[in-house]
């Protein structure tokens, strides 16, 4: 147990620093790749609580896929100038009574949660959830989720899609003059219709095609 | 004590893998030249050693005593981390693969997953190589091949899907165990071709090396490194190519499984057979570099997501459908 132990501390000291470290670091880049240091350390932590579907899923889809795109916009957009050292400079930035109003609030809501699951165990109830304990847990998440709650899981389906047709509607514009490319003429175009031999009669020079 | 004795334990059946893993990838370093240098009617690497088997490592001392050079205005720390991540986490997801029954280093339940996870993060290698450098033809080439890398996983998901619906179960020997009649490159033929086709994307081979497309961007990412920082990088991207080439032959040819279980054939131990496996599959890889065109980069996107989605989805669809309708869902 000692060895668990020492492994829980360590990967919960990097999630923590790295979390902090995500709003301090100066650079936004540094920010982000602290934030992927701190989904690979929750989800080593999901591991060792046994849940190694859910810590392989969150690896695949916020660090292999999320992460990424949030590394793009902030490489792309150059925002690395922009942020400045908030609390040197408290005085220049208003997002701060924002930000604070919004942990407080989600530490209450921590609170509350933690706090019922601990004292009130009764709370909610665990009765109609068939877990079963001798198969892997894959199986019994699967087991859950498509027979029980799978109109949860489908609402959940299409909000997303939904949010995703949201996001493609939003930006799309039509713009005037953009050049396309058809593949099927490039892949049909003849020689004959490529390339012209043309007798050029000397000192004259010769038009082609305007 | 005991702690001790595991842990010696546990690092000599890491070394006893690691050390093949690295000689072969040198070895597969030469293989790829010579294949592409017979195609083209060359001779490729012949002069060091029998046949030039030696000629990686020639080339391992050359980069060993080159200088390291560090670009005054790159972002040190990450410029040094990332040969160093692509290296280990080409090295880290061989240790779920199956060489045999019960040869394997971590049997763990969800290993599929496992190694999906750890090749979706070998494009934060190259993301960091190339943002790191602060120059214009690493950062392009690393913004390229981040999004090919995240476009082309996409598609491997959803074949692994398919494999994984006919197994019904995450373990990569349980997933080799259940070829046994029949190996799934036979039902599964399409999809093989795509996931073939998606790990060329994924490792960055050509015909969609854009990354590193030497015409356009010098060498992509690796433009600014120099020494053994661009020898990692060479050997993550080629231990990432047999990885490729392992995950294949496990998903469609039968693992350690041998063709047919008659007398001669059952005698080779189960390693060589994957051994074999991956061997054809990585004269593939390096026969289709040599014949194939670099793809255009909007070719590359509309192959990915237009061509290679729908059709993976379609075939869950009717995998899913088949072994329904027949009452072949694997049950355990």
């Amino acid at each position: 147990m000692i060895a668990h132990a020492i492994f829980f501390y360590v990967f919960s000291i990097i999630a923590v620093v790295s979390a902090v470290m995500v709003t301090v670091s100066k650079n936004t880049v540094h920010s982000v790749f602290f934030l992927i240091l701190d989904f690979i350390s929750i989800s080593c932590l999901f591991i060792m609580i046994g849940a190694e579907f859910l810590g392989m899923i969150m690896l695949i889809v916020y660090v292999g896929a999320v992460a990424v795109l949030f590394l793009f916009v902030v490489m792309m957009l150059n925002v690395a100038q922009q942020k400045n050292q908030w609390f040197i400079s408290i005085e220049n930035s208003n997002h701060i009574p924002i930000g604070l109003l919004i942990s407080v609030i989600i530490f209450f809501e921590l609170i509350i949660v933690i706090g019922g699951w601990k004292y009130k165990p009764d709370l909610f109830d665990q009765g109609n959830l068939s877990i079963v304990n001798d198969v892997s847990n894959t199986h019994s998440l699967g087991m859950v989720l498509y027979t029980d709650y799978i109109h949860i899981f489908q609402i959940s389906g299409m909000i997303l899609l939904i949010a995703m047709i949201g996001a493609i509607v939003l930006t799309f514009r039509q713009r005037e003059g953009v050049k396309k490319q058809s593949y099927l003429k490039q892949i049909s175009r003849e020689r004959a219709e490529g390339v012209e031999v043309v007798e050029v009669a000397s000192n004259r020079g010769v038009k082609i095609d305007d | 004590m005991e702690y001790l004795d595991l842990i010696f334990q546990e690092t000599y059946k890491i070394l006893f893998l690691l050390v093949p893993v690295l000689v072969s990838v040198a070895m597969i370093v030469w293989l790829d030249r010579r294949v592409w240098a017979f195609v083209q009617k060359r001779q490729g690497p012949n002069v060091v050693g029998p046949f030039g088997l030696l000629q990686s490592l020639a080339d391992a001392l050359k980069y060993i005593f080159k200088e390291i050079i560090i670009p005054a205005s790159s972002n040190k720390i990450i410029f040094i981390l990332a040969p160093i991540i692509t290296m280990t986490l080409a090295l880290i997801a061989w240790a779920v693969i199956p060489f045999g029954f019960d040869q394997v280093l971590a049997d763990i339940n969800v290993g599929i997953l496992y190694i999906f996870a750890v090749s979706s993060l070998g494009v934060y290698g190259i993301i960091m190589g190339g943002w790191a450098s602060n120059s214009k033809y690493p950062f392009l080439g690393s913004i390229r091949s981040a999004a090919q890398m995240v476009s082309y996983e996409v598609s491997i998901g959803i074949i692994i899907i398919n494999v994984l619906l006919c197994v019904g179960s995450l373990n990569l020997s349980d997933i080799v165990l259940a070829q046994k009649d029949m190996w799934f490159v036979i039902p599964l033929f399409p999809m093989f071709v795509i996931f073939f086709i998606s790990a060329l994307a994924e490792t960055n081979r050509p015909p969609f090396d854009l990354p590193e497309a030497e015409a356009e961007l010098v060498a992509g990412y690796q433009t600014e490194y120099s020494g053994m920082m661009y020898a990692m990088f060479w050997l993550g991207e080629y231990a990432n190519i047999l990885l490729m080439c392992a995950l294949g032959s496990i998903l469609f040819l039968g693992g350690w499984l041998s063709p047919i279980e008659l007398y001669p054939f059952n005698l080779i131990p189960g390693a060589l057979w994957l051994i074999f496996k991956i061997l054809f599959l990585f004269i593939l890889f390096a026969l289709v570099k040599a014949i194939v065109p670099r793809y255009r980069y909007d070719q590359l996107m509309r192959l990915g997501w237009k061509i290679f989605l729908p059709l993976s989805l379609t075939y869950v669809v009717l995998t899913a459908s088949y072994l329904f309708y027949f009452n072949l869902l694997p049950t355990n």
